[in-house]
């Protein structure tokens, strides 16, 4: 495998900042109740939104979970409008209508939700409209080992098989399904070998090495492109945060946290620049002040801008349009 | 003897002392064990009875919910636990045609003694998928007993009647009444130490007045008793109904009720159309239409899913000022 250059790696860098430092911000605010409803951070599971999405173009499609901010980031929205979404705002991305946990981006082709396994079919409709369409764009879903054990998990993987669709499952173990460890809700060790019932390739990576995980999904999303049908990806990672904020984590045991910390994946792509590629911890710094100040800009923006019209909550239940 | 418990803390306890009379009896769903419940349900009972009484389950609603009606049609007495009711769609096969259906279709021969609960309720801004009531939707199915308490007595009570019912009741819990750091609002009330029951099918008057009848289920009962305060200094005398069963249906207690106040507002937490609020209307349309002086008023959501934005959310949800306003119209009708 070729060995990435330094400035894909210090993009990826960058963009894992991002999110992490955008999580960060909004945890504080969400502590202080200024936005409503659940929280579920993905502190943590940065490298895996970046490596896959570093190799998906604007028209390919990415579906997530509750645990968006990293995918919806890492596929490139204004995260302006993202902010204002999160808190609710007329100028959010859905109008103050979606939130937290139901982002919409059809610019960049991004969805998700909040009923776990629910993404699986819908990525699979947009693999199947590519190839009706005969594009070569492809369809990521991103989802939690938790979501493995639902029906659509199943279902999914066989249609787009059976089909040969250009989709790539990307299952993101953290380990945890709210308080279920991964050992106490799935039959198998990994979620990888359930390719094999559907006679795809699934292949299990480190999702906390940017560089596997960009490597992994490259070699997927080619596959898909060139009409080879999908692909499963298991990538290894952990939960940091409790599975929302204010979760109490009894079920967490102390010694597996910090052992996670210490693998933990902006860490890890911090000592590679700085041992393998020469950047100096000026540089590193400077990034993490340049995304700052992006974030500290989009969360003004948020705050500042109008609350949506209460009767706006009438509209939008149907679009104009039909056959008459 | 009786104490003061929260609404989560009474359901707990209902579950609790049927787990230790009937060994047949036993809890399943997600985060049930060692989380104790999302809602705080659950708290206690893995550490009492183990993780064998109480199970946590992978996210597989449709294999675990109908796990729960082939275990009840073997002699069990599952109790099984659906986190939020947004969720029934994963698994609306095993509930509408295994578990509602599977005694008529046997001609009465096999019976589904299981219990189905699920937090129901927004107004903490959990959006569309995460804020619904929906249990009109179950009660429309024939098969399946529907129970919605709305105070930690009844909760308690119901909870225990669910249980020794031999056929499937679903049971509804909203969770601005669970009483969590986490969560606004939450009721406490005296709840006896003993086992006790409240009788499926039966509605409770949780206020007398003359002027008006409001019917209303769950969180809402505490919003209506608000507004009735509210109405009782400007004049206006609500008589308000907890129906605290929508299957079946206690419409004596709303049709007495209606002949003596002869109007009457029906308030829903659920979308306005074809949900409780229009059967209500209905039952008193075709039983009691000559008690009334007005035109029934409905208040519900109007039609819309619960939008996350909180000005958008408190527009769709009734409250207490919504009721008073409606209940102000109903008698200059
Ligand atoms: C159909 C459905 N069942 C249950 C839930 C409640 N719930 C939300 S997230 C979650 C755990 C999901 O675990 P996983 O898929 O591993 O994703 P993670 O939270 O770890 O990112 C559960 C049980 C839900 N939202 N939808």
């Amino acid at each position: 495998m070729a060995k990435l250059t330094q400035e894909k790696l210090l993009k990826m860098y960058s963009q894992m900042v991002l999110i992490r430092q955008f999580e960060a911000r909004i945890e504080g605010i969400y502590g202080k109740g200024a936005i409503p409803g659940e929280m579920h951070l993905s502190i943590g599971q940065e490298a895996i939104a970046v490596g896959v999405c570093t190799n998906l173009r604007a028209d390919d499609a990415a579906t997530s979970t509750h645990r968006a901010h990293n995918h919806l980031i890492a596929k490139g929205v204004d995260l302006k409008k993202m902010a204002a979404e999160l808190f609710g705002r007329e100028t959010g991305l859905c109008k103050g209508k979606g939130g937290h946990m139901h982002l919409f981006d059809p610019s960049i082709k991004f969805g998700c939700g909040g009923i776990v396994g629910a993404g699986m079919p819908l990525a699979v409709g947009s693999g199947l409209a590519f190839k009706r369409k005969g594009l070569d764009s492809v369809s990521v879903v991103f989802f939690g080992e938790g979501a493995a054990n639902q029906g659509t998990f199943h279902e999914s993987l066989n249609l787009a098989a059976l089909w040969k669709l250009p989709v790539i499952f990307v299952c993101e173990d953290n380990h945890y399904g709210i308080s279920v460890t991964k050992e106490m809700s799935t039959a198998v060790k990994s979620n990888a070998d359930r390719a094999l019932s559907y006679g795809i390739p699934g292949i299990s990576a480190d999702g906390n090495d940017v560089v596997e995980v960009y490597n992994v999904a490259e070699a997927a999303v080619a596959r898909a492109r060139k009409g080879e049908g999908p692909s499963l990806i298991e990538l290894q990672t952990y939960r940091l945060k409790g599975h929302f904020e204010g979760d109490p984590e009894v079920y967490k045991p102390k010694a597996e946290q910090e052992e996670a910390l210490q693998h933990e994946p902006i860490v890890r792509l911090e000592k590679i620049l700085l041992a393998e590629y020469g950047v100096s911890q000026e540089e590193l710094t400077e990034i993490k002040e340049a995304r700052q100040v992006e974030i500290e800009e989009a969360i003004k923006f948020a705050e500042s801008s109008p609350w949506p019209k209460p009767e706006e909550a009438l509209e939008d239940v149907f679009v104009a349009g039909g056959a008459f | 003897m009786s104490r003061i418990l929260t609404f989560a803390q009474a359901i707990s306890e209902g579950m609790a002392q049927e787990m230790e009379r009937d060994d047949r009896v036993f809890l399943m769903g997600e985060d049930v064990g060692r989380y104790g419940g999302i809602f705080g349900t659950d708290v206690g009972l893995y550490d009492k009875f183990g993780p064998d009484r109480v199970i946590d389950t992978p996210i597989s609603e449709s294999a675990f919910i109908g796990a729960g009606t082939g275990a009840a049609m073997e002699g069990l007495r599952p109790i099984v636990e659906l986190m939020f009711v947004d969720f029934f769609g994963v698994a609306m096969d095993q509930i509408f045609n295994q578990m509602a259906k599977n005694t008529y279709m046997s001609g009465g021969r096999n019976s589904v003694p299981m219990v189905l609960r699920t937090a129901i309720g927004g107004g903490y801004g959990d959006a569309a998928q995460h804020s619904q009531i929906l249990y009109s939707l179950f009660a429309h199915v024939p098969g399946i007993k529907v129970v919605v308490p709305s105070t930690p007595y009844d909760a308690k009570g119901l909870m225990i009647s669910a249980i020794r019912d031999d056929n499937p009741v679903m049971f509804f819990e909203h969770k601005l009444l669970a009483g969590l750091d986490w969560l606004p609002f939450g009721v406490k009330g005296e709840v006896p130490e003993e086992s006790y029951t409240v009788p499926i099918g039966k509605a409770e008057i949780k206020r007398t007045g003359k002027d008006l009848t409001i019917v209303t289920a769950s969180l809402m009962v505490h919003r209506a008793l608000a507004a009735a305060e509210k109405l009782s200094s400007e004049g206006i005398e609500a008589e308000i109904i907890d129906l605290r069963s929508l299957v079946p249906l206690d419409k004596e207690t709303i049709l007495t009720s209606v002949a003596k106040t002869h109007r009457l507002l029906i308030v829903d937490e659920d979308y306005l159309s074809y949900g409780m609020s229009g059967e209500i209307a209905a039952v008193v349309a075709e039983e009691g239409l000559y008690d009334l002086e007005a035109p029934v008023k409905r208040l519900a959501v109007p039609d819309v899913p619960i939008p996350f934005s909180h000005p958008m959310e408190d527009f769709v949800l009734p409250n207490e000022k919504k009721i008073a306003a409606a209940a102000k119209d109903l008698l200059k009708a």
